[in-house]
């Protein structure tokens, strides 16, 4: 049996108590948001959002910071818009990625070595610097044509499946080289297409791959604001709306609070709910 | 409400439906050749909505963005090498580099060193501690830079005289006696900069957290038990064994991260609008295009930022591949 003292020690105290002080500062930023964001108006100019947790008695708390960006903001709508630029941005560069890598991984053809060097050499450049001239174009063909990619979700999809293209060739690529090629072979000896391969086999096996991959495109997409603001500025997204409203902090922190929590669910959501492809996600992500 | 909905989810199916449809046509159209043909161009149609992407939208764009560089504000006329020259000896574009360089120099830094440290403690209070610290640390990574920025807005915030304080930092720095500030004006020593940089460690730290945390988990065991039995102590045993094996990893972090903070952008854009000094070369090239319309010069900048992160990206996926290689 242990002795007390030998369990203390095993317990780990010291250690523990530090992590949860480290843990205490880290998670301080986003209490003062979600506080603020069920303050009304008027507790919110007067005082700190930690005397609500002294004394939280003495407050007001309310839902009208959300009734205000709902209604007057049109949060919601902005909600809608982000979902509308992100599931597209997210399924298209995950298709097309998954039909290249699998030529990349399961079929013979001239120059692929070279091929695929180009792809990952790709992966270098920042967004940036093909930004300019892809407005410019955008901006030529709505001239030209009448088609308007850009100010609208085709042209932010558009974009942001080419950026996620290199990075997602790589992943999957790099996944799909580890699936058993006996079983493909099986398969096309029974006569089953390529393109049937592709849905039933390759597709199912890569699933691991393709939802760290679909979780870190998702949350890039909803967490961005550069190409959205850019490409989809007709139908403002979350990121948009919520930095118009922090320069408007005037009419009062707790509504700026409410907007951020509102673009923070889907998110923090997908982080509690699927904390393993996550992590997996970001991490395979961050090269981008 | 119900039309916006209605015209979402509609948009969402027709597009991935249209996608859908390409590789479908495509596969049909190459199965109308003869076997042997197949064979060769199967590989080429799947691979092509992939390449007239990666062609259209990003390498062609790439080139012509190096040539904007040698043109003028509205990119119609050749003007040398005048855009750098003029960045060059521009005190202001000066400032913005040094801004880059602190914040190279500092944020990596920092949140590889938080990183290590949660990563080791994490380590040795069993597995549900450890769950729910590192869950805790990690969260702010799902949360977007425009986000992060007004959740700080809460701590840096100043309010008018004579009003109740509401920002944390300036109610910490009252309760040691001192002067409230407005933390985002200070441009002395870089202070407003570094205020910032603060906000970038803060997210990122549970993305080094996690991978060092993998790297010392990796660690084998006997390495640890004969150096104990050695009578090592427990900072001996960090420091001698276990930093030396998860080093690999811990440059692989400290590399991705200087890459992102180089390319940092929305928390300058958010917090001060590149004012006061807070300017970054990411931001710069907004500021130069969007408000500026300087097409050269923001080609420029972007080509400055772009000749910085090759080498570096370079390195970083060799890295990988090599770890990858060892796993």
């Amino acid at each position: 049996m242990k002795t007390l003292a030998v369990r203390l020690r095993d317990a780990r105290l010291g250690t523990t108590l530090l992590l949860v002080l480290l843990v205490l500062i880290w998670s301080i930023p986003t209490i003062g948001l979600l506080i603020t964001s069920f303050r009304s108006k008027d507790s919110a100019n007067a005082s700190g959002w930690w005397e609500a947790i002294i004394n939280p008695f003495g407050q007001e708390w309310t839902l009208d910071a959300f009734e205000v960006v709902v209604t007057r903001d049109n949060m919601f709508g902005s909600f809608i818009n982000t979902l509308v630029v992100a599931v597209p941005s997210t399924v298209l560069p995950l298709m097309i990625a998954a039909f290249a890598a699998y030529a990349f991984t399961f079929m013979e053809f001239k120059g692929r070595e070279y091929y695929f060097a180009a792809i990952v050499a790709l992966m270098v450049v920042p967004l940036q610097a093909a930004l300019i001239p892809v407005i410019r174009a955008l901006r030529a063909i709505k001239e030209a044509t009448g088609i308007s990619l850009i100010g609208d979700f085709p042209g932010a999809w558009l974009v942001h499946s080419a950026f996620a293209l290199p990075l997602a060739i790589y992943i999957l690529r790099n996944y799909m080289m580890t699936l058993p090629m006996p079983l493909i072979e099986a398969a096309r000896i029974d006569g089953a297409s390529w393109f049937q391969i592709f849905w039933r086999l390759v597709i199912p096996m890569s699933v691991p791959a393709l939802a760290s991959f679909a979780i870190f495109q998702f949350l890039w997409v909803w967490n961005d604001y550069l190409i959205a603001f850019i490409f989809v500025d007709s139908k403002p997204v979350l990121t948009y709306r919520l930095l118009r409203l922090l320069g408007q902090y005037g009419d009062g922190w707790q509504n700026v609070a409410a907007a951020s929590f509102i673009s923070l669910i889907v998110p923090l959501i997908l982080f509690f709910s699927l904390q393993r492809y996550f992590v997996r996600g970001l991490t395979a992500g961050s090269v981008k | 409400m119900i039309t916006d909905v209605l015209f979402g989810a509609t948009s969402i199916v027709v597009g991935i439906a249209v996608s859908y449809a390409v590789y479908w046509i495509l596969d049909r159209l190459v199965g109308l050749t003869s076997d042997r043909v197949q064979k060769r161009i199967r590989a080429f149609a799947y691979l092509l909505p992939a390449a007239v992407l990666l062609i259209a939208v990003l390498f062609v764009p790439l080139i012509q963005t190096f040539v904007f560089s040698f043109m003028n504000s509205n990119g119609r006329k050749w003007v040398g090498f005048e855009n750098y020259v003029d960045l060059f000896t521009d005190e202001g574009f000066l400032g913005i580099l040094l801004n880059n360089f602190l914040w190279i120099a500092f944020v990596p830094a920092a949140t590889v060193g938080f990183g290590l440290l949660i990563a080791s403690l994490t380590n040795q209070v069993g597995p549900t501690r450890e769950k729910v610290f590192k869950s805790l640390i990690f969260m702010p990574m799902s949360i977007s830079f425009i986000s992060a920025a007004t959740i700080w807005s809460f701590i840096y915030v100043n309010v008018p005289p004579g009003r109740p304080e509401i920002g944390l930092l300036n109610a910490l720095v009252i309760a040691f006696g001192g002067e409230p500030q407005p933390w985002m004006l200070v441009s002395e020593f870089r202070l407003n900069s570094f205020l910032l940089m603060i906000i970038i460690v803060w997210l990122q730290t549970g993305f080094a957290m996690v991978l060092i945390s993998a790297a010392i988990k990796a660690v084998p065991e006997e390495t640890l038990e004969a150096a104990r039995v050695d009578g090592a102590s427990r900072l001996q045993v960090f420091w001698r064994i276990v930093l030396p094996q998860i080093w690999g990893s811990v440059m692989a972090v400290f590399v991705t991260v200087i890459i992102m903070v180089m390319k940092i952008f929305d928390i300058v854009l958010a917090m001060t609008g590149g004012a006061f000094e807070t300017s970054v070369l990411g931001f710069q090239f907004y500021q130069e295009y969007f408000l500026n319309s300087e097409v050269g010069k923001a080609s420029a900048i972007v080509v400055v930022l772009t000749l910085l992160i090759v080498p570096l990206m370079w390195l970083q996926i060799r890295t990988v591949r090599h770890q990858e290689a060892l796993r």
